[in-house]
């Protein structure tokens, strides 16, 4: 059997008195697209940081197709899409050129271009309908549009794991749709994807599995599975003391 | 014609036949130069304070080194370094938030410095240093600005990817497997250095200028980040030269005049540029 795309194992986290995640077990197997569902403070983001290894959890292991998180780090097997807010976007810098920070680890030391990551570059900007904004300063783009540049420098970058926290927070239409249909495409290209998400009528079309998070996993199995009344109400409607200060 | 011609010949030949003034300029043109290389990290990053703070907390450092007839750079480095890492401590291990922590230190650094240099012996010239003395720069001066702003350029121009990067998003660098915090140290060494190098042309109360108004007033031209690079560069470097020559004939402070042309042409940028003039700017908020 393949070793799970994403392994976390009896992991516990604290923000200082704040638990966020408790003993938390988690396997994701490899090429799927699973979606992650939890209100504020369900330790959602919390789990990103730690499958990171932004997050020193008290407790617990992490496995990235069976490496740590700092080598897997270094071997560039994860990507991430932060939430939009997370970057300053007066920032002197093209579409392109943040795309391009996508290839910096096939790079050499001083992330000089060779007309392979160029390549990338242009396919990724083409698959996310981006090319013929390349050329803009990146603050000039909508919300929906700065989600795909940073969807195009993950694709860039070809790391077979995509971490994507809230990506359809706030976005068009258009782009919902572009960014949709790109998903889909991926497991059949080798990727797992791990996407947090408030929306949930997103989940039955997008996701082959669905995650229910509460500080632990709540459920997890086929969407129909997982969006069950019982089960939602569940997972919404628990108390939770403080709101994620991530 | 001829006249303008003329008096143009004179203005820059008359003072180049000096040595003092052929030393003066090198020594304005290479620390110019590398303070704006840096300055487009620097105002990106939101540094300014930082870098006030670093300048003024090298006085210690300088005094000291007149005491023990060491390099005044020696002296100025370690204070400059040591301070970013006490402000650094403070910051992390107390409530208090960093433009306090700022405050406390380079104010406490400075006073220190003062106290010092009452206490010596054989006064150093308290006026060189805060004001800087551009024209009497030795030739070991200048050939230590010289390898110092050398070896600032070659780790900028090996580095300058990763440090972009860093700057706009250090989360993704992590994410490749980058280490933020060595890459934070690392221009914040450089920060350090460079404040140092250009110590000698300006001084400390102005040498803050040399790192922010290059690096502001490009940023005001242009939307690309190696565009900013290079004028920030060619911006620096021409007023160091109308500097230094302009001081000669007006006989007026060298580091203040310097320090005025990089303003005339900041500016010049404020109320020219194309997309950020307030002249020319319409009257709904244009930001995104």
């Amino acid at each position: 059997m393949n070793p799970a795309a994403i392994d976390v194992t009896d992991t516990t986290v604290h923000h200082g008195h704040i638990l966020a995640l408790d003993r938390l077990d988690l396997h994701i197997p490899p090429q799927t697209v699973c979606g992650l569902l939890g209100t504020n403070g369900s330790g959602k983001s919390t789990l990103f940081k730690t499958i990171l290894g932004l997050t020193r959890p008290d407790h617990g292991r992490t496995r990235i197709m069976g490496h740590t998180p700092t080598a897997a780090r270094r071997a560039g097997l994860l990507a991430y899409l932060p939430q939009a807010e997370q970057v300053d976007w007066t920032f002197p810098l093209r579409v392109d050129d943040v795309v391009m920070m996508g290839r910096y680890n096939h790079m050499g030391p001083r992330r000089d271009p060779r007309p392979t990551d160029r390549q990338a570059v242009d396919q990724a900007l083409h698959r996310t309908a981006l090319t013929e904004l390349a050329h803009r300063q990146i603050g000039a783009l909508s919300g929906g549009q700065r989600k795909r540049a940073f969807l195009a420098r993950a694709l860039a970058q070809n790391a077979p794991i995509l971490l994507l926290d809230e990506p359809f927070a706030g976005i068009d239409k258009h782009s919902e749709s572009t960014i949709t249909d790109l998903l889909r495409t991926l497991p059949a290209q080798g990727h797992t994807l791990l996407i947090s998400t408030h929306d949930l009528t997103q989940v039955p079309t997008l996701c082959d599995q669905a995650l229910l998070l509460q500080r632990r996993v709540l459920a997890q199995g086929t969407p129909e599975h997982v969006l069950r009344p019982e089960l939602l109400m569940q997972a919404f409607t628990t108390h939770t003391p403080q709101e994620d200060p991530a | 014609m001829n006249e303008t011609l003329t008096a143009l010949t004179d203005f820059f030949a008359l003072p180049l036949q000096s040595p003092r003034i052929q030393r003066a300029l090198l020594t304005a043109v290479a620390a110019g130069l590398v303070c704006a290389v840096l300055s487009c990290w620097i105002t990106l990053m939101g540094w300014s304070l930082m870098a006030d703070a670093i300048s003024h907390a090298v006085l210690p450092g300088v005094v000291l080194s007149y005491m023990f007839g060491l390099p005044i750079t020696l002296g100025a480095l370690i204070f400059g370094t040591g301070s970013v890492a006490l402000i650094g401590t403070v910051n992390r291990t107390s409530r208090i938030k960093e433009d306090a922590a700022i405050g406390v230190v380079f104010t406490t650094m400075f006073a220190l410095g003062l106290v010092l240099n009452s206490r010596m012996p054989t006064r150093t010239d308290l006026e060189d240093i805060l004001f800087g003395n551009i024209l009497d720069v030795s030739n070991t001066d200048t050939a230590q600005v010289l390898t110092l702003t050398a070896l600032a350029l070659t780790l900028l121009w090996y580095k300058h990817r990763d440090l972009t990067l860093y700057a706009f998003d250090p989360v993704h660098a992590h994410t490749l497997g980058l280490h933020p915090r060595r890459l934070e140290a690392l221009l914040l060494g450089l920060l350090a250095l460079t404040v140092v190098v250009a110590l000698q042309a300006v001084g400390i109360i102005l040498v803050v200028a040399m790192v922010i108004i290059p690096g502001t007033t490009a940023r005001l031209l242009t939307d690309r980040f190696e565009t900013m690079l290079a004028l920030a560069s060619a911006i620096a470097t021409t007023a160091a030269l109308l500097g230094v020559l302009t001081s000669f004939h007006l006989n007026t402070p060298t580091g203040a005049t310097i320090v005025l042309t990089q303003s005339g042409a900041f500016t010049l940028a404020y109320l020219l540029s194309p997309r950020h003039s307030p002249l020319t700017r319409p009257r709904q908020r244009t930001r995104t």
